[in-house]
């Protein structure tokens, strides 16, 4: 039972909303005493900061005031759930590291080095986490098959030897991007948030993801479909530098993306889906074993322009959880990422990847699974078997995709799996 | 806080595309003032009005449109007894002005959604989206992660196949609302708050074998690829459901573009819904409804339409079949309704004869 208001109650009310109505003095003066007595919380700066005012703005900066991130993550999940995994194919980490730090130093991270880089490994302090190099990878896999993991295809390796739930993984030219609002966007958050709530794939909401706040199923929507699947795998999004392809971004040379798509939708069944692996996460649990680090080009190189090997991965993941009834989100969060590289000089190098997509859709839009594979070790087996009968002549790499498949589940058996494989939900 | 726009704020396109092409269909029981508000963006266009209830009363349009209007009295008049088909006393009666209209394109609208605003606070063009939705391919093989890759600003990503980056053509572009969302009586009653302040600033093509919610709100669809599917169904007056005539239209025109080889899109443009409807009368609408559509979906899901089938009109005619012989056991009213979908198939050709000739077919059989 509410009071009724008082003319202060009221008035404070009123100013609380909008303090740009006030003197300027006294919003100063109320900024110093707030400061003062300790009360500058993010809520509050927020308000001062939409007066507008030009002396706010100065004293902000002269005390070197700034808004940090907590990140929120949903109550039911550990922190110590958690492995932030970083592929290192530039030797330098310590600005990636710093811009990441209010949101990655919570979290255990493990770093793995690309085994090609002959560059020592630059880290900053302040952070937990374990460092795997060359030799490391040679010693826990045998250096016949530490081959698996080179290039971008390290990261794979600290897939392999994390002991966590949850697996978050951006590349290293990406940094945290900012909402149109202004907000510095908590990656790590929205992925969790992203894989702890239900998918929906087998009949598509038009409000898109029902379980974030503000939406819902629509109407029409079966309401025996309405407790979802279990998230497998959330694909997040780049401003700046999209994830296009050599020619198209040769072709688009200014061309950065800006639009901020405020959406996380699940991919519908049956729908694949070419799943960059410049910032993902999954629930290694569930899916650990599908991610695999199969599809090396010929001409592979140490650019995104260079390789396939992410959207195989995801193929074969995007076809397990079809067959398994789990789910696959794509869409917010964003990370920004930064300008590498000439996507000419790599158009001219490697364009083989471009050309082997034509085979390669159509291969897993034809891979049927059978009822028997019911682990997701078995559901990769049955792929790499169908891409070596399938594929294996038309080219090269595929026989080798296949065989690197097959390696990747023994590898996962003996030393991935902490307990018995995942079985299906 | 979303709001709409003011009729001010609307600014009129300098060259309206397809102005002699696209019919704006309208269904209406009171009266048409919410024009007004969408006066610059849609007065260029053609009307069609279809005036559901009272015959006898008369429904004021805002002078400046250039309309033709149907009430009952007329359905009956040009359809005679194949009128049966057509509701009576549901916003479901529109579909009469799809079958009634000469032009390639429609746009429809309800007379409660206003004009929106977009997150810079400029009116969103509804219309002029619709269009460029329409006008752009589909790509329902493959999903893109940057959603509509024919957009100003994305593309296709890695990875996506060259071979399918032409598309197919779009069919059908489903709108999102502001303010009042599209949610049924249950949700309505639980949630009778909620508004939708989001604005996902995206399209995208909504993958070959996947189905949807189909709300007709705010719809715009291509006649020649798809008219005759979009039949809305036997709801309100006489009949035992109503609020699913969207659905229903909906899930017939994806398998039928699934089938043969066309896109719907969904997301942009927004427009503002401002009426929340009472949530009790709908749930006694839709009572049957939520128990129907646990069969409905999964009869949809599984239709295979043979591949001989390579016209609408043939798609429709055979799904009629399939709806007689699978969901008649579910309710008789699927039987009727069965009836009416060869019923309204028969008057759309005899008020859409074929130029010249036997129908050649509007797309390839998947």
């Amino acid at each position: 039972m509410r009071t009724s208001p008082s003319l202060l109650s009221l008035t404070i009310d009123s100013a609380v909303l909008n303090l740009s109505s006030l003197p300027d003095h006294i919003v100063i003066d109320l900024f110093l005493r707030t400061l003062r007595a300790g009360k500058l919380n993010e809520r509050v700066l927020k308000l001062f900061i939409a007066t507008g005012k030009d002396e706010v703005f100065s004293l902000i900066q002269a005390l070197n005031i700034r808004v940090t991130v907590t990140p929120v993550l949903p109550t039911t999940i550990k922190d110590d759930e958690i492995d932030i995994v970083i592929g290192a194919v530039c030797s330098d980490l310590t600005s990636f590291m710093n811009e990441w730090r209010l949101m990655f130093s919570r979290f255990h991270l493990i770093i793995v080095k690309d085994p090609d880089m002959k560059e020592e490994l630059r880290i900053p302090e302040g952070f937990n986490l374990d460092v795997y190099e060359k030799p490391d990878i040679d010693q826990v896999v045998g250096s016949s098959t530490s081959v698996l993991f080179s290039g971008y295809a390290c990261r794979y390796f600290g897939y392999l030897v994390s002991r966590k739930k949850y697996i978050i993984s951006v590349d290293d030219d990406c940094l945290p991007a900012r909402d149109p609002k202004g907000f510095v966007v908590d990656a790590v958050a929205q992925h969790i948030t992203n894989l702890t709530t239900p998918a929906t794939p087998f009949f598509f909401n038009t409000l898109y993801d029902p379980f974030t706040e503000g939406a819902d199923f629509v109407r029409g929507y079966p309401f025996s479909l309405r407790s979802g699947v279990k998230c497998a795998l959330s694909c997040g999004l780049w401003l700046n530098m999209a994830d296009h392809d050599a020619p198209t971004q040769a072709l688009k040379a200014r061309q950065r993306n800006s639009r901020y798509v405020d959406a996380v939708m699940t991919v519908p069944t049956g729908s694949l889906v070419p799943i960059s692996g410049i910032n993902i996460a999954f629930d290694r649990e569930v899916v650990g074993p599908a991610l695999v680090p199969a599809l090396k080009l010929a001409g592979e190189g140490k650019f995104r322009w260079e390789t396939m090997e992410d959207i195989w991965s995801g193929l074969c993941v995007k076809v397990v959880c079809d067959h398994l009834g789990l789910g696959v989100k794509t869409g917010l969060p964003y990370v920004w990422r930064t300008d590498r590289g000439d996507p000419i000089a790599s158009l001219k190098k490697e364009w083989e990847g471009v050309k082997l997509m034509e085979e390669v859709v159509p291969f897993f839009q034809s891979v049927r699974l059978p009822p028997e594979a019911t682990t997701v070790e078995d559901c990769i087996v049955e792929v790499a078997n169908a891409a070596k009968e399938r594929l294996g002549s038309t080219d090269p790499v595929f026989a080798r995709a296949a065989k690197a498949m097959l390696d990747w589940v023994n590898l996962w058996k003996s030393v991935g799996s902490i307990s018995s494989s995942s079985p299906a939900v | 806080m979303v709001e709409p726009a003011t009729a001010s704020q609307a600014a009129a396109p300098a060259m309206p595309k397809l102005k002699d092409e696209l019919d704006i269909v309208i269904p209406t029981i009171r009266n048409l003032d919410f024009l007004e508000m969408w006066r610059p963006f849609l007065q260029p266009y053609h009307l069609i009005i279809v005036q559901d209830g009272d015959p006898s009363k008369t429904i004021k349009v805002p002078p400046g449109f250039d309309y033709e209007l149907y009430n009952r009295n007329d359905i009956n008049k040009i359809l005679g007894p194949k009128a049966s088909c057509i509701s009576f006393k549901d916003s479901a009666c529109r579909c009469f002005g799809y079958m009634v209209s000469k032009k390639k394109y429609i746009f429809t609208i309800d007379d409660d959604c206003f004009v929106a605003k977009d997150p810079s606070g400029k009116a969103v063009n509804a219309l002029e989206q619709h269009i460029k939705n329409i006008l752009s391919p589909s790509t329902p093989f493959f999903f893109n992660t940057l959603y509509d890759p024919f957009r100003e600003g994305a593309d296709f990503v890695r990875g996506y196949p060259f071979s399918l980056r032409e598309g197919v053509p779009t069919a059908v572009s489903h709108g999102l609302w502001l303010n009042i969302p599209d949610y049924d009586a249950p949700t309505q009653l639980v949630k009778p708050l909620e508004r939708n302040t989001r604005f996902v600033d995206a399209v995208l093509t909504i993958p070959k074998g996947t189905l949807f919610p189909m709300c007709g709100m705010n719809l715009a669809f291509d006649r020649d690829l798809i008219g005759p599917a979009m039949y809305f169904g036997l709801m309100g007056d006489g009949q035992p459901i109503g609020r699913y005539d969207d659905m229903w239209a909906g899930w017939c025109i994806k398998v039928i573009c699934d089938h043969l080889g066309l896109g719907v899109k969904t997301g942009l443009p927004y427009i503002y819904h401002s009426k929340a409807s009472n949530p009790f009368v709908n749930l006694r609408k839709e009572y049957k409804g939520i128990f129907w559509q646990e069969e409905i979906i999964p009869f949809f899901q599984q239709v295979v339409l043979p591949k001989d089938c390579t016209t609408v009109q043939k798609c429709y005619i055979e799904l009629a079949k399939q709806v007689k012989e699978k969901l008649s056991k579910v309710d008789p009213y699927f039987d009727k309704l069965a009836d009416a979908m060869v019923t309204w198939i028969k008057a759309w050709d005899e008020l859409n004869p074929p130029a010249g000739g036997s129908s050649a077919p509007n797309g390839k059989a998947a």
